[in-house]
């Protein structure tokens, strides 16, 4: 399965045990708006460190704050690439 | 009952002269502050309410912060309810309460039937003022770890003491808070505005971050505080451009660097500040030099009048910010026999610097709430097949600190494909069991657990 849609795949089962309602997911949809909550973002982050194997957050040298969901799939596959070259 | 006829140092004597007007907004209405020197908010009752045990039980912000402007000096205790305190009833028993104030949105009625009922209208009407001047206890709630809050006693002397007395009046300063006004560290930027003659702008309970920002914006922010968890949501929301504020503070929580350097970045011309306090304590000192932790030399000279020290690693407080007592006999001492306030708080020297390392006994914060591991395992090791479980915090720089549990499984059933499952398993068994924000964020299968010579398991700080 691609970054992508691990990612999205993610999101979707997060909200489902929140119980909270997901947006439609896109590359534009700013994250505060898709309906996962401060706490949903850090189950995500520790989630995906768990299936992909990487915290691209933590591992960076200065603290990056996504602002949509195509960012934040973006910070993944960076930090995969990374992880490939080193 | 000490009574005293005065033209006393109150919260209202604070805003009679300070011209030219300055208001508070929330997110449905705005007050001219200034008016509250010939006016109220609580339609006439001021009088009933002189030398009562008040509990403020206000739906919104706004009401609040004129209840409390019009009730120091008159009322004999505040005691001030945080959203969604639990525990109601025995909150106001502690309080000794017999009167509340309430607005249109307040809720749980039943609990609040004391003797005296008045009404806050975020509106201020022509009323005579009362010549009388009653020391008021100022009593904030502790935000715990589980049941009953503490009830912790300050003055307005110990409250506004960190404030100090250099700071002028500014009435073009726009102060702004994501931290509510009912907890110690957004009561801190009520106070700030108040004691520097400027304007606030609250939060309200449900707005989304991005119109509470576009908010901020129009009202010309200049000074902004919030937790560093609420800054790390605002830096995610692109109306985060909507203000530019000359102040940025940070209180609540630590802070790290990363979010310190994200917020340079973000507001490269602004000042800023992170507070380290809490409810018991007080605000202990502020940092502007951009780093996180403090300088060592902190603990070497008294500054201000605040003196730290440091037990086993763990700060310690004396100074006249911190609070009185707590009330009620069933609690510790606030304060040991020395004055000083135990934080709870791990500190580690790192060259000239202080960092904080975590809390004693594992207590993990997440977004200011606080959280005992040991509760976490308990309910993880219900689970047939755990043998035994640590949670610890894990801190990101994005999200702040989650809640992350180690667990050794039982060795006869630790084969991979089932582990998936015994992961769900346990996560359904915590949904369950506890809040939402005690849940782990992710469980790692581990094969062993350090366990120290004292025979516990081996928690490291942080």
């Amino acid at each position: 399965m691609s970054i992508k849609l691990t990612i999205m795949d993610q999101m979707k089962q997060i909200a489902r045990e929140h119980g909270k309602t997901l947006a439609p997911l896109h590359d534009n949809l700013v994250l505060l708006d898709s309906g996962l909550d401060s706490l949903g973002f850090a189950v995500l982050v520790a989630r995906l460190e768990d299936t992909l194997g990487i915290d691209p957050f933590t591992a960076a040298e200065d603290a990056m704050f996504p602002l949509t969901l195509g960012d934040f799939v973006k910070v993944y596959e960076n930090g995969a690439q990374q992880r490939a070259v080193a | 009952m000490k009574m005293v006829r005065s033209n006393a140092p109150s919260l209202k004597g604070r805003i009679a002269d300070t011209a030219p007007e300055r208001f508070f907004w929330d997110r449905a209405a705005r007050v001219c502050v200034n008016q509250l020197a010939c006016g109220t908010g609580l339609g006439g009752r001021l009088a009933e309410l002189k030398g009562r045990s008040v509990v403020v039980a206000t739906s919104s912000q706004l009401t609040t912060a004129l209840a409390l402007i019009e009730l120091d000096g008159v009322a004999r205790r505040l005691t001030i309810l945080p959203p969604d305190t639990d525990h109601l009833d025995a909150v106001i028993a502690c309080a000794e309460a017999d009167a509340v104030v309430i607005d249109a949105g307040t809720t749980d009625h039943g609990a609040l039937d004391l003797p005296l009922r008045v009404v806050c209208a975020p509106a201020i009407v022509p009323a005579e003022q009362l010549s009388l001047y009653v020391p008021t206890e100022w009593v904030l709630l502790t935000s715990g770890t589980s049941g009953v809050p503490k009830l912790a006693v300050h003055s307005l002397a110990s409250l506004i003491a960190p404030i100090g007395a250099g700071q002028r009046l500014d009435s073009a300063v726009v102060w702004g808070t994501f931290y509510d006004i009912r907890r110690y560290g957004g009561l801190q930027i009520f106070l700030r505005a108040i004691v520097g003659g400027a304007s606030l702008v609250l939060s309200c309970a449900g707005e989304p971050i991005a119109d509470h920002l576009a908010r901020l914006g129009r009202c010309g922010v200049t000074h902004l505080s919030g937790t560093p968890s609420h800054w790390r949501r605002a830096l995610m929301s692109p109306e985060i451009g909507k203000i530019s504020p000359r102040y940025v503070r940070l209180s609540g929580e630590i802070s790290d660097q990363a979010i310190l350097d994200s917020l340079h970045a973000t507001f490269p011309e602004a000042g800023i500040g992170h507070a380290y306090a809490s409810t018991e304590a007080g605000v202990a000192f502020e940092v502007s030099d951009g780093r996180a932790g403090f300088p060592a030399d902190f603990l070497e000279h008294d500054r201000d009048g605040v003196e730290l020290n440091l037990v086993d690693g763990a700060l310690r407080i004396r100074s006249p910010r911190t609070a009185q007592r707590y009330l009620g006999t069933q609690h510790a001492r606030l304060r040991d026999h020395d004055g000083f306030v135990d934080t709870g708080d791990i500190v580690e020297q790192r060259g000239d610097r202080y960092v904080f390392a975590g809390r004693r006994g594992g207590i993990i914060n997440v977004g200011g709430l606080k959280i005992h591991p040991e509760e976490i395992e308990a309910v993880i090791n219900r689970h047939p097949q755990v043998r035994m479980s640590l949670v610890r915090p894990k801190q990101n720089p994005v999200t702040g600190s989650i809640v992350i549990a180690d667990v050794v499984l039982k060795s006869e059933c630790a084969r991979s494909g089932d582990e998936l499952q015994i992961k769900n398993d346990i996560l359904a068994l915590c949904r369950e069991a506890l809040p939402r924000h005690k849940v782990p964020a992710a469980i790692s299968i581990v094969p062993a657990l350090d366990v120290a010579a004292t025979g516990k398991l081996a928690r490291r700080y942080g």
